[in-house]
């Protein structure tokens, strides 16, 4: 399997990145280099072998369904570039 | 099931339709963060640092989620997964500041499940369930303060939430709404949802195709989003359907693709063509180990679960001996049963019945109050009721008590003795009433035995205002056929 320049830019536009021009004949050969070492892996036989999601299977830790945070709204806001009357304020996102 | 043909001047179609429906999980805290999950606080109240993804910032599994994620499928007679895995749905939009939405993918908490839907002819059919998994919710989006900017609201970002998918089994507007409908009922039996679609705690997205009747392929389909009623998600899916036939029928084709409802003109708009789910690069979520539930947990949720509207109905007909009807009504909702129930104890079930739907569910209709304000409760209608069978009032009387009490919310015994309501059954108090009334009317009298039968109501009319109400109405028309012969 090896990508092309088209599919480096959709990569790119999904993950909002900006690939320059000049820049996208490297980042494919990045790609493929990755992805061709991924097929060398793929050549050991994994049939009946279920994903490794996690080496750490039984440890999963829950926390009691209890309200001690938030109430910090300035806190907050203190990190956004632009609040106004306590929302977040962002370009324009309607469709 | 004729009625679920679509027929035109050109052949006979049949929709296929699934939805997608979340549910927002009753907790206090939110799935992954302890910030409230309550509704309605200001904009950004109930926020962490965590909601709004600070860097370094790692998400804590809320148990309480898990514990009403698995009674919600085991309310479904859904298999519960011992092992799931969370995963990361990637995509970019101001409501999902993570950048990715902590979801389940190739491993959900529940699998398949059956769902018994109840039509209005009466049939019952089978919906089955795919999966529930459950995931955060997002932020709010408001667009229309300022013409430049979207303002965002992070209360909701991390609630948690249940996404049911169901497999395409519907083929009616009418099956998806009854499907919803007892969806509904379960998840507030089990306290698990609020289920009130137009507050966004229930939300449905419905999948449609269209094929050829008697075909089994299936075609791309369009998936409708927004939909805020149980109405509304009827009459967008038979919009659809409708308008899929008619571009078939014109020579056209069908694209996957995301439409919107329009709830004032019935209409589904193209809003674009369904991502591929490729896209989203989903991939296991590293902040979080798989959940392993043991067979122990699973059967304390089990144990926990109350009667569901189905059994609960089965025994109010078999027990109680209530007709299906009175009984479907009467189940609905938990605490008109639980009401219904506690009058019920030790009474006549139908005739408690008959007062709960007919002069009570009228009696909260009219003053626009919900059940747990009800100024008459459970005992004292029970009480009314008994008062009816033990012959101390007489129904007409009965009406007027009850009138008492939802004004006063006083006991029906009381308001009988206080007012003197108590029904005359001694035969001697109603003859000399009676004896009264034909002395003083010796013309009627004449007409009656003259063969104007019909008078009779007009004296049966005469004694009970006399009496005020209160003399037995089986009594008094006994008597006068005796007197007037």
């Amino acid at each position: 399997m090896a990508v092309d320049n088209q599919t480096v830019e959709q990569i790119a536009f999904l993950s909002r990145l900006k690939i320059d021009e000049n820049k996208l004949e490297e980042t494919k050969d990045e790609f493929n280099k990755i992805l061709n070492w991924v097929a060398e892996l793929q050549e050991v036989n994994t049939d009946n072998v279920e994903q490794l999601v996690s080496v750490n299977e039984e440890n999963l830790f829950c926390r009691e369904d209890v309200v001690k945070d938030g109430n910090i709204k300035n806190e907050v806001l203190k990190n956004v570039p632009l609040s106004e009357f306590g929302y977040f304020a962002v370009p324009k996102v309607v469709e | 099931m004729a009625e679920n043909i679509i027929k035109t001047q050109n052949g006979e179609w049949e929709m296929v339709c699934g939805l997608e429906i979340h549910c927002q999980i009753i907790s206090k805290s939110k799935i992954f963060s302890s910030a409230s999950t309550e509704y309605g606080a200001d904009a950004n109240e109930n926020v962490s640092f965590v909601d709004v993804a600070m860097p370094g910032m790692l998400p804590v599994l809320n148990e309480e989620c898990v514990r009403q994620a698995v009674k919600t499928g085991l309310g479904l007679n859904a298999k519960i997964n011992n092992r799931s895995v969370f995963s990361r749905k990637n995509y970019f939009y101001a409501d999902l500041p993570q950048g990715y939405q902590i979801t389940q993918y190739e491993y959900p908490l529940v699998g398949e499940g059956e769902v018994v839907i109840d039509l209005p002819n009466g049939e019952t059919r089978k919906i089955g369930i795919e999966r529930i998994h459950i995931e955060q919710d997002t932020g709010k989006s408001i667009h229309d303060i300022n013409p430049k900017k979207s303002y965002i609201d992070y209360n909701r970002a991390g609630v948690g939430l249940m996404e049911l998918v169901t497999k395409p089994d519907f083929r009616s507007a009418e099956e998806v709404g009854a499907f919803l409908k007892k969806l509904r009922s379960i998840v507030r039996y089990l306290g698990t949802c609020d289920g009130n679609m137009d507050e966004g705690s229930m939300r449905c997205d419905a999948s449609v195709s269209v094929r050829p009747l008697g075909s089994l392929d299936l075609r791309p389909r369009a998936e409708i989003k927004n939909v805020n009623s149980v109405k509304f998600v009827m009459q967008a899916i038979d919009y659809e359907a409708k308008r899929q036939v008619e571009v078939y029928e014109n020579g056209g084709s069908i694209e996957q693709q995301t439409r919107n409802f329009d709830q004032n003109t019935g209409e589904t708009k193209f809003l674009r063509v369904k991502e591929n789910a490729n896209e989203y690069r989903y991939f296991p979520e590293p902040d979080l180990p798989p959940l392993v539930l043991s067979d122990e947990f699973i059967e304390s949720v089990r144990n926990e679960m109350c009667e569901l509207p189905d059994t609960k109905k089965e025994r109010f007909v078999h027990e109680l001996k209530l007709p299906h009807y009175d009984a479907s009504v009467l189940c609905e909702n938990k605490e008109t049963a639980e009401f219904f129930e506690k009058a019920a104890t030790g009474r006549d079930a139908k005739k408690v019945a008959n007062w709960v739907m007919g002069d009570f569910f009228a009696m909260l209709n009219a003053k626009h109050l919900s059940l747990e304000n009800s100024p008459v409760s459970a005992e004292n209608l029970g009480a009314l009721v008994d008062l009816i069978s033990n012959n101390i009032i007489n129904g007409k009387t009965a009406k007027d008590v009850f009138a008492i009490m939802v004004e006063t919310g006083k006991a029906p015994d009381v308001i009988v003795e206080e007012n003197g309501l108590r029904q005359v059954t001694d035969t001697k108090a109603i003859e000399s009433i009676v004896d009264a009334v034909i002395k003083e009317n010796p013309d009627n009298v004449a007409a009656y035995k003259g063969g104007k039968q019909n008078l009779m109501g007009w004296f049966v009319g005469q004694v009970m205002k006399q009496s005020k109400g209160t003399a037995n109405p089986a009594l008094v028309n006994q008597i006068l056929k005796e007197k007037l012969g």
